[in-house]
């Protein structure tokens, strides 16, 4: 095989390893939005909180013979109660207001876990431990990273479950009820609330999945590392079609890949800008996303 | 049945019901009509805790619904059909009747009651793959009202069922809320079209920008000149 063809391949595998990042942080974006209409612009920072409960938690996972990834449930389970705290706290009394309310809330949400993490612990990025040891998958002339083979699967694994849930039981019914009108699921008997929160759960608990997956690519978390990680998955998000969920993995994995290879090929200052260049071509050519308003399921 | 007691209402400095008290009894058809704006539906939703009361009472079988939250109501045995439907449209037919069913788990009387459904409305089950969302607008006011039955009620609001239907089809729903109701099925049935209202009610309340103004048999009101005179067009 020509080198130049393994290479584009490492790249195209990289640009799936970071799409299914912003895939599984782009649900969430997407499920809230789906179900109060809100962007919930702490969600970025959530993906730092998750981190740092990694961080923390891995010591004391270790000191009691827990292998350290296990440090991803005790992200999850931090990232879930954040979420459902957050909208119980902040944007539950707001959901009669004007949405923009709401949304500047969120943006005071967002300042303030950075403000507070900073304050607590410091804004100089720490070093995040490699948790995951998985070897190295050979194919043929082609070596691929074993955490990028872990973080693909695993993504998809996570967003087949969420399908799954979403469609075929009864709480996945539920939401997508209180998504499409709330009053008439309310009249059905579905506690609006506790799907509001069940939603808040998923989006964040992916979200903290995403945070170590993140911090076992890009091993330096910091109380920013949120708002740039979230502003591009939002971008995902908005690509698929905000609201709803193939949309935001398709999203993600697009970003992903047009990240990786503009790094690769043209420059890696720009990638940014080519990733918010998308942003905006999207918002001129066809806002609603590439799966539209009408096709595909809206949560 | 139900009784309302001295209910009102307001959004924000409007106060929209004013102080309004009415009862349904077991096996009963009672509507409420009055023109636009007169409180109807924020009567209905005030009952099913959609719209939070200033104050007065709201009791289903001696039971207080204003401290009972809105998802719990259909559980009691009472079902609200809103106005404009409210189907999910990008579910499908039949998904839209099983969410009717969300809070039951007996599976065979469910199965029966879709049955029940179809047999009532053939239409829909013709059309049960198809989203809902594309059927028309009296396709949608079937299931509506056939996704209230499916949660079983005692009770059922229905909120201007005939708005926006053809003559043709307002006479077939009036025909199928009339064979509900013999089929033991108490029913509020909220109206613009007061002829058709009253013909096949018991007994029927008039509503005036938040205030009761009248009530009395259905075909009582039918002969008032009054309710002739501002309702019924003659
Ligand atoms: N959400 C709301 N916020 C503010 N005012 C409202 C709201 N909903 C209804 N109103 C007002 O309350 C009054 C009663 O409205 P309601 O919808 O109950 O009337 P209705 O009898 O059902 O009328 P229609 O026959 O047009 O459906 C109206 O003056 C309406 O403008
Ligand atoms: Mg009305």
């Amino acid at each position: 095989m020509p080198q130049e063809l393994i290479v584009f391949i490492k790249h195209l595998i990289n640009g799936v390893q970071v799409g299914s990042i912003y895939a599984l942080v782009a649900l969430g974006y997407t499920m809230v939005y789906g179900i109060v209409k809100l962007i919930n612009f702490a969600h970025g920072d959530f993906i730092m909180v998750g981190a740092y409960a990694a961080l923390f938690s891995i010591p004391v996972l270790t000191g009691i013979g827990l292998p350290a990834w296990f440090c991803v449930f005790v992200a999850v389970a931090a990232c879930a109660l954040l979420g459902v705290v957050t909208e119980k706290v902040a944007y539950k009394p707001l959901r009669n207001s004007p949405r923009i309310s709401a949304l500047i809330t969120a943006i005071a949400v967002s300042l303030l876990l950075q403000n507070l993490f900073m304050v607590c612990f410091t804004s100089s990025p720490r070093p995040f431990p490699e948790i995951f040891h998985v070897p190295d998958l050979r194919l043929g002339s082609i070596q691929i990273n074993g955490v990028a083979v872990l973080t693909i699967v695993l993504s998809a694994v996570l967003m087949i479950a969420l399908q799954l849930f979403v469609q075929k039981t009864k709480l996945g019914r539920a939401m997508r009820a209180v998504s499409e009108d709330s009053e008439a699921a309310s009249l059905m008997g579905i506690s609006v609330n506790r799907t509001i929160s069940m939603t808040f759960a998923i989006g964040s608990g992916l979200a903290a999945v995403a945070s170590v997956m993140y911090g076992s690519v890009y091993p330096l978390i910091d109380p920013y590392m949120g708002s740039m990680l979230g502003l591009k998955a939002f971008i995902a998000a908005v690509l698929g079609g905000i609201g709803i969920i193939p949309g935001a993995m398709l999203g993600g994995l697009v970003i992903g890949l047009v990240e990786s290879l503009t790094k690769a090929y043209i420059n890696t200052q720009l990638a940014d800008a080519v990733v918010f260049g998308i942003l905006i071509l999207v918002l001129i050519i066809k806002p609603e996303g590439i799966f539209g308003k009408n096709i595909g399921e809206k949560v | 049945m139900l009784k309302v007691s001295d209910l009102k209402v307001s959004y924000g400095a409007i106060q929209a019901i004013k102080g309004i008290s009415l009862e349904v009894n077991e096996g009963e058809i009672v509507s409420l009509i009055g023109a636009n704006g007169a409180g109807k539906t924020t009567t209905l939703h005030t009952i099913t805790g959609l719209t939070k009361a200033q104050s007065g009472s709201v009791e289903l079988e001696g039971r207080n619904l204003l401290a009972t939250e809105s998802h719990k109501i259909v559980s009691l045995g009472l079902a609200h059909v809103p106005e404009g439907r409210h189907i999910f449209s990008s579910l499908t037919v039949e998904e839209n009747l099983m969410m009717g069913a969300y809070i039951r788990k007996d599976k065979e009387r469910i199965q029966q009651d879709l049955s029940r459904v179809y047999t009532l409305f053939p239409r829909l089950q013709e059309r049960r793959e198809q989203a809902a969302g594309t059927l028309s607008g009296g396709e949608q006011q079937m299931l509506a009202i056939g996704r209230a039955m499916m949660s079983n009620p005692r009770i059922l609001l229905l909120d201007e069922p005939s708005m926006g239907l053809s003559p043709l089809l307002v006479k077939e729903i009036f025909h199928i809320i009339k064979e509900l109701n013999q089929q033991g099925m108490t029913i509020l049935l909220v109206e613009q079209n007061a002829r058709m209202a009253l013909s096949i009610s018991n007994r029927a309340y008039v509503l005036e920008t938040g205030k009761i103004v009248m009530e009395g048999e259905g075909q009582e009101l039918l002969q008032d000149d009054q309710v002739r005179k501002a309702y019924l067009g003659a």
